[in-house]
């Protein structure tokens, strides 16, 4: 035993890192453990405040930008708003129908960190649960898809960024309806990789890439990007392509945060369905 | 000792904040990723104890990791680093060693000096970091010039940095 406490005593240095090293693999590895603990990630109070008061500052330099953005999608919405209002009076009226309530609720956030040249970006929101912020909910700007919610505190909440290697989004293509799995490789924030489209759809530069419906996150063809390049991989048959992001990740201000309503309806069932 | 107490804990919360809300906010390429905040284990006095260095490199890399969301990637990177810290300094050291109650700044043991042994730091750290980040997902030669050019300009900004440190640590 003595011998034993010795031994500890005169390699304390090289036990003691090796112990450290394991316990930030341990974290490394086990992240999904950890990254829903508030206190771990950075929509914790402190961080969440320091990042809300530097931005809030940093955020005059952009309100140029920010109010063209606004007035491109006032725009965009007033042209959806004059097509419906056309079709509007030749529609026969609708009985008041569950079906036709509304499924998604959408909530305003301002992104105050965010960064685009990381291996795993995330953002920061200053929207928390006292907002109904809750994780797993869908993030949107107003160009297309942005992230997913993944941890919340009392005021601020944590984003995985579309530039994340550890996200996975359903995407389609929106005009033949073939759908893969849209994912980031690491390297630049202007294109993703969308895979698993089989070998005989035709995907051509320029078709658009929307999100799916499938999940319960995202509402369907809600914008990610353009195709930019096809390639196929002749051994299995599926093809990968290039997609120019429709989000520009490094001029992002505010977001919309999407709530489904029957989301954890559809999850429930699901899950039914998965035990079998 | 005990009056570098004060001095580290301003290092330590300057460095920290420099790096999460400016550094990080820095957006070049993919390729640029200056790690500033391992000054704050570089430049730590001779004199601390060894489990020392190991728990402040712990302390420092779990804090910028709860920043970034990066959980472990630079609390492993960071202790690495601090393990190392000894070896360098000894394998740099002049020929009758370190003198009692100096640290290794410029202003102390020269600049040529600190240069050499804050590079071989920063390359270290800078290295392990981005290769545990990469893993598998990455090639090699992406991943090593990503860590190169990233440690050039960490090296860049440290070098900034140490304009602004005070120069009066001789006399201690």
């Amino acid at each position: 035993m003595r011998n034993f406490i010795r031994f500890i005593i005169r390699n304390h240095f090289l036990l003691l890192f090796l112990l450290l090293e394991i316990v930030s693999f341990h974290f490394i590895f086990n992240y999904n453990q950890y990254h829903r603990k508030v206190y771990l990630s950075s929509s914790n109070q402190v961080s969440g405040y320091l990042f809300k008061n530097f931005s809030s500052v940093v955020q005059y330099f952009q309100l140029k930008k920010t109010n063209e953005e606004l007035v491109r999608e006032i725009t965009e919405l007033r042209n959806q708003l004059d097509r419906n209002s056309f079709y509007a009076p030749m529609l026969p009226e609708i009985e008041v129908d569950t079906v036709a309530a509304q499924h998604y609720r959408y909530s305003a956030a301002r992104v105050i960190n965010n960064s685009v040249n990381k291996h795993f970006n995330y953002l920061t929101l200053n929207k928390g649960l006292k907002h109904g912020i809750r994780p797993d909910m869908g993030v949107i700007s107003s160009r297309g898809l942005v992230g997913v919610v993944l941890n919340t505190s009392e005021n601020f909440s944590t984003v995985i960024s579309l530039l994340n290697t550890r996200l996975w989004v359903s995407a389609r293509l929106q005009e033949t309806g073939f759908f893969g799995s849209l994912s980031w490789d690491g390297s630049s924030y202007r294109y993703a990789t969308l895979s698993g489209i089989p070998a005989h759809a035709t995907p051509l530069v320029g078709d658009a890439v929307v999100t799916s419906g499938y999940s319960s996150i995202f509402p369907e063809n809600i914008l990610i990007g353009t195709i930019d390049e096809v390639t196929i991989d002749q051994g299995e048959g599926f093809y990968e392509l290039r997609v120019l992001l429709s989000v520009d990740f490094k001029n992002l201000q505010y977001v919309h945060i999407v709530e489904k309503m029957e989301a954890e309806e559809q999850l429930e069932l699901e899950k039914l369905s998965e035990n079998d | 000792m005990i009056n570098l107490l004060p001095r580290y804990l301003f290092n330590f919360v300057v460095f920290i904040l420099l790096q999460v809300l400016l550094l990080n906010n820095l957006q070049f390429s993919g390729y640029v990723n200056p790690y500033l905040y391992v000054l704050f284990i570089i430049t730590l006095p001779f004199s601390t104890p060894k489990w020392l260095l190991l728990v402040l490199g712990f302390i420092t890399g779990l804090t910028i990791d709860i920043f970034m969301n990066t959980l472990g990637l630079h609390t492993s990177a960071t202790v690495f680093m601090a393990f190392l810290r000894p070896f360098i300094l000894s394998s740099f050291s002049p020929r009758d060693g370190y003198e009692l109650g100096t640290r290794p700044v410029p202003s102390d043991y020269g600049f040529g000096w600190f240069f050499k042994y804050m590079v071989i730091m920063v390359v270290t750290h800078h290295l392990f970091y981005f290769f545990v980040e990469a893993f598998d997902k990455e090639l090699f030669l992406s991943t090593l010039s990503k860590s190169l050019i990233s440690t050039v300009v960490s090296v860049l900004f440290i070098l900034i940095a140490m304009l602004f440190a005070k120069k009066d640590s001789k006399k201690l």
